[in-house]
């Protein structure tokens, strides 16, 4: 079990916590202007590194905020967070 | 044997002033207080401990810990027995029941060892390739097959014990009490740090404990005393004993399992059976120890073939007197202790068997000295005796040492002491993701890299004699406290100072050289557990298996629930020769949590019956009960299902609620639908990119029902939004759906759109929601109200209105879920049950009926309304529930709208959402039933959909049903048949899915 920092309430146990997958991912702007593969790529690819892997985590039964986690996905240490702010 | 007197007479760690009567298969024996249950069958003579799983054969006591392999037994009978406990593992107490595994009646006398007869038609591989064909027979052959094997029987009715669990945040956490651990839990502790030391002994002190060899038995002890004293006045410090670390997981995180009252025979529940440690650690030190190897000789799993380190704790820690005469058989130094350890106590050691041509080492010439033959080069090639070891035949090697040559001999006996070397305890370095190297030196594998913030401390790491264990303990006590910031106390300390004799290195044994062919001659066994023998590796290897992992799995090496702990290494080490590579090459197989078997009650703890999960009621519930309401479960909510009254069935008491609905007036507890306050001057603009609807042009006041898709254009939750202000909206979610959909509001909010300014309130609990239906509810709620105009022309259909009712603010809302007239009275949930009663005293004159959540079903499927997650199941879009009215043409942009035009959305033969009208209006279909279109095509029958909803009609006088068929809107009219369960099929027409006022006309009026 993961000890998640959460920015705002400090470490925390991973079962207070849901995952949200990879972040950054941008919604397109007009979707309509998109093919199906596009739209595709935007839905469902998704990157799987070996090392170091920008997620997105929410602090569920804690404050309830998103936030942005730098992860090493081979040894699982968290190297940085982002309050989104 | 009856004759020998197995218990010495004095020394030990065994209290002779408490003796402690228990039994073994029904017979009454005798053992002391400090005995395992292993120890003190030992003592009593008792060779025969339980079969082994595939063959049968008798099995003894193999090991003195965690490592043993053959000794399981069931403690206990009934509800409170404990399967697949390892007798080395048991601490003794009085009045203890024992039982062998895998024999019927008896281990002695065993029907199930006729299979062994039959052993060379049951190769590796044998489930894989004799019950896969053909597909049927699988049946027949499980029934067999598990009661023929498996680890014992599982307890029948639910355990009657306690289990606890408790958290903890460490500075260090020190795993194994030996004295590595020992000696870094003291420097850890001295220098200030929270240290928690756990072993997973009835007494700390793990090699301290029966080793006299190591150091000067006086010295051992002392010290050891005088630790636990240090450690014992320390506040910081913890000392956990009957306490096994079985798991090692992410950020030094650990469980460990602690026997609390498993040694007491205790019959009050006032303290737990066992505990649960949830460990955060800063630093971890894991000082586990090693494991001894056997060697693997033909028919090495005879009992009185034991490790020679086993030998040596029965005997100096347990007083225990194994055998008359004994040989040793070894690769190493160290099984010559227990050469001298045998002899001390007056056991005729024959002689030791040393693979080695020349043993040179100290205890070696010390053995010598007393006279003991020492076999240089030598080899076991086979062991005499059924159920009891009688002697062993010898051979010697050549000079390759790959092989036998020359005359055998045979050498009588009743105990073989085997070492092969040893195995460092590394399951919970892997676990944390450490890494291992083989070390040609010690021919073991030994941690290598490290991912966490841990160290690897004595035996553990490689490191085999005492001065190096203490001094690896200092040092990695020193560093954890260095680590976490703490300054060390240099001062202070009685730090044991040892020195250890030098050894011989150990000559790598992986499989002993026999006279005969490889799987000609009597087996040889890698793994006791699971009766995988050398043979078994080498078909295999036949066959084409390469990997390790790929070998372990074909041919069960190390499944048992010893995980492998003593055949694993010489499983490489075999493989690496046939294959002409070193153990390196073949790498070790992945350690998984957990160490030891850990019982289900101490993974549950208190979390189970009423307080596995939440209940959620609402303000009414009380009157639900005593108004005699089923409850049926929504989420984490109690709902009222139906109301039976006294002489009623549930089809009575749903047929009357529904009537009432259709025809009077009836009143509903909807007080579990999800609410969701939304304020925020972007509210709107939120609600049109959430809902595939429009909301900008909603007037204050007014109602609009929306869906809510997933980015994949799947339908995600559904309700009714109203408008309460400019910025401000009450948003209903499905009762189940609540905290989703505030997740997924809240998620957008947060990542996405943190330019809009909304904010959200969960106020679900807050209100109590009382909906009343049918063509009467405008007379009742018109009594309950003088602030509130209920004509339909002031208070039309999808309306809002706010006032007094019953004397308290409330909200009342103008929807409806069953097609009927209906209001919802909102007030404040400290007013539900009071609400709730003036409803029904002002509807008594016209016979208002209380409606559960089984007859709204059926009200609602009369309309064709959806349920999400009942007819739905996230694969489902707007157009296949034929509610493409509902999405916005004109909105540029909402959440999942670009999926509703993607090509595999739009092809037609898609599941569509249709009414089914079975052609015998009597059937109600089974909801999840399959649909075929053609009831002669050939099995497999292609499936065209399934039923999502099915009820009996009262209104109707019919059965009704929901479904989703491939193609379903363009089909209305055809016929499709539902096989049953019981072989029948039954026809059904495709309608509308609108039974019931398909203009809307009733709710509306
Ligand atoms: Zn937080």
């Amino acid at each position: 079990m993961l000890l998640i920092p959460c920015p705002w309430c400090g470490p925390r146990e991973e079962n207070e916590f849901t995952y949200g997958g990879e972040a950054d991912i941008v919604r397109p702007v007009e979707p309509d202007s998109l093919t199906d593969s596009e739209w595709a790529n935007y839905l469902f690819m998704r990157k799987n590194p070996r090392g170091l892997h920008h997620e997105q985590w929410v602090h569920t039964f804690g404050c309830r905020q998103w936030f942005n986690v730098q992860r090493d996905t081979v040894t699982y240490q968290i190297t940085a967070t982002d309050n989104l702010r | 044997m009856t004759s020998h007197h197995h218990r010495l007479s004095h020394g030990g760690r065994i209290d002779r002033d408490k003796p402690l009567k228990f039994t073994f298969n029904g017979t009454s024996l005798q053992g002391f207080h400090g005995d395992t249950l292993a120890s003190a069958l030992l003592a009593n003579g008792v060779r025969v401990v339980a079969r082994s799983l595939k063959y049968h054969r008798p099995r003894g006591v193999v090991g003195a810990g965690s490592e043993e392999s053959n000794a399981m037994v069931k403690i206990g009978l009934g509800a409170g027995a404990s399967p697949n406990q390892m007798a080395t593992q048991v601490s003794l107490y009085n009045e203890l029941d024992a039982y062998s595994l895998n024999c019927w009646p008896s281990p002695n006398f065993d029907i199930g060892a006729i299979i062994g007869v039959f052993s060379r038609f049951m190769p590796p591989g044998f489930y894989y390739k004799t019950f896969m064909w053909p597909q049927n027979a699988w049946r027949i052959y499980e029934g067999v097959i598990k009661r023929a094997s498996g680890y014992g029987t599982a307890p029948e009715a639910p355990d009657p014990d306690r289990y606890d669990q408790i958290n903890a945040h460490v500075d260090v956490l020190v795993i194994g009490g030996g004295p590595a651990g020992l000696s870094a839990a003291l420097e850890a502790g001295r220098a200030g740090a929270r240290v928690l030391i756990a072993d997973e002994q009835n007494e700390m002190g793990g090699s301290l404990l029966s080793d006299r060899g190591l150091a000067n038995g006086a010295l051992a002890t002392d010290w050891l005393k005088a630790s636990l004293s240090e450690l014992d006045a320390m506040d910081e410090v913890t000392v956990l004993k009957h306490a096994t670390a079985f798991g090692y997981y992410d950020h030094n995180f650990l469980g460990i399992a602690e026997s609390v009252s498993d040694h007491l025979l205790s019959d009050s529940n006032t303290v737990p059976r066992q505990r649960l440690w949830r460990i955060r650690a800063n630093h971890v030190i894991l000082a586990t120890g090693a494991i001894e190897r056997p060697l693997v000789f033909p028919n090495n799993d005879r009992p009185g073939v034991m490790l020679a380190s086993a030998v040596s704790t029965y005997i100096n820690r347990y007083a225990v007197n194994p055998a008359i005469k004994a040989v040793v058989f070894t690769n190493n130094d160290n099984a010559y202790q227990s050469a001298l350890d045998l002899h001390r106590i007056g056991v005729h050691v024959s002689a030791v068997i040393d693979v080695r041509p020349k043993p040179i080492g100290k205890l070696a010439e010390q053995v010598r000295g007393l006279g003991i033959t020492v076999l240089e080069g030598h080899v076991v090639v086979d062991v005499k005796g059924g159920k009891s070891v009688n002697g062993v035949t010898v051979m010697p090697l050549d000079r390759s040492g790959n092989a036998v040559v020359g005359k055998s001999h045979r050498l009588d006996c009743d105990l073989v002491a085997i070492s092969g070397g040893w195995n460092p305890t590394v399951h919970l370095h892997c676990q944390s993701g450490g890494t291992l190297r083989y070390d040609p030196g010690t021919s073991s594998f030994i941690p290598d890299s490290v991912m966490q913030a841990m160290q690897n401390a004595g035996s553990c790491k490689g490191s085999f004699t005492l001065e190096q264990c203490l001094m690896d303990g200092r040092l990695a006590g020193a560093k954890a406290a260095r680590e976490i910031g703490l300054r060390l106390d240099t001062s202070s300390g009685n730090n044991a100072t040892v020195q250890s004799p030098p050894q011989e290195p150990v000559t790598p044994m992986w499989l002993v050289p026999s006279p005969k062919p490889l799987g000609l001659g009597p087996k040889q066994f890698v793994d006791l557990q699971t009766d995988t023998t050398a043979a078994d590796i080498a078909i295999a290897v036949r066959e084409g298996y390469e990997s390790i992992e790929h070998i372990k799995r074909y041919t069960t090496c190390g499944m048992g629930t010893d995980q492998g702990k003593l055949g694993n290494v010489n499983a490489i080490g075999i493989l690496a020769n046939l294959k002409g590579t070193d153990p390196e090459t073949i790498g070790a197989t992945t350690y998984r949590p957990m160490y030891t078997p850990v019982p289900f009650g101490t993974v549950a703890g208190r979390s189970i019956g009423s307080l596995f999960d939440p209940v959620r009621k609402t303000s009414i519930h009380q009157w639900h009960e005593e108004s005699g309401a089923l409850f049926e479960n929504v989420g984490q909510w109690k709902r009222p299902w139906y109301y039976p009254r006294p002489t009623e069935s549930m089809q009575d008491a749903v047929y009357r609620e529904c009537m009432a609905t259709r025809t009077g007036v009836s009143l509903l507890d909807a007080s579990t639908l999800g609410k969701i306050e939304i304020k925020g001057p972007d509210a709107t603009t939120m609600l049109n990119m959430i809902y595939t609807n429009a909301w900008s042009k909603l007037e204050i006041g007014r109602c609009r029902y929306g869906l809510m898709l997933g980015e994949d254009g799947m339908l995600l939750d559904d309700g009714v939004t109203a408008r309460l202000g400019e910025y401000h909206y009450l948003m209903h979610t499905t009762t189940g759906g609540a905290a989703t959909v505030m997740a997924w509001l809240e998620r957008w909010l947060q990542t996405e759109w943190r330019d809009l300014e909304v904010y959200l309130t969960s106020t679900t609990d807050h209100w109590t929601t009382i909906s009343i239906n049918g063509p009467d509810s405008r007379r009742v709620v018109g009594k309950l109200s003088n602030d509130i105009d209920f004509s339909n022309e002031a208070f039309p259909f999808m309306s809002i209105r706010h006032g007094t009712v019953a004397g308290v603010p409330a909200r009342v809302f103008r929807v409806s879920f069953v097609g009927e007239l209906s209001y919802e009275i909102n007030v404040s949930s400290n007013h539900g049950r009071r609400i709730w009663e003036a409803v029904i005293e002002a509807g008594i004159e016209y016979g208002i009926t209380p409606l559960g959540t089984e007859a709204m079903h059926v009200l609602r499927a009369e309309k064709g309304y959806i349920i999400v997650g009942q007819d739905t199941d996230g694969s489902v879009t707007p157009n296949d529930l034929g509610m493409d009215w509902i999405v916005s043409k004109r909105k540029k942009d909402f959440l999942g709208k670009r999926s509703l035009y993607r090509s595999d959305i739009l092809r037609q033969d898609r599941k569509q959402m249709v009414g089914l009208l079975t052609d015998d209006p009597h059937v109600v279909l089974p909801e999840g039933g399959q649909i075929v279109d053609n009831t002669s095509a050939a099995i497999p029958v292609p499936m065209v959909g399934h039923v999502t909803s099915s009820y009996m009609s009262p209104f109707l006088k019919r059965s009704i049903a929901l479904a989703l068929i491939k193609g379903g809107h363009s089909i209305i009219g055809e016929k499709v048949y539902i096989p049953l369960e019981n072989g029948k099929t039954v026809s059904a027409m495709i309608v509308d899915r609108v039974f019931y006022d398909r203009e809307g006309a009733r709710q509306d009026e």
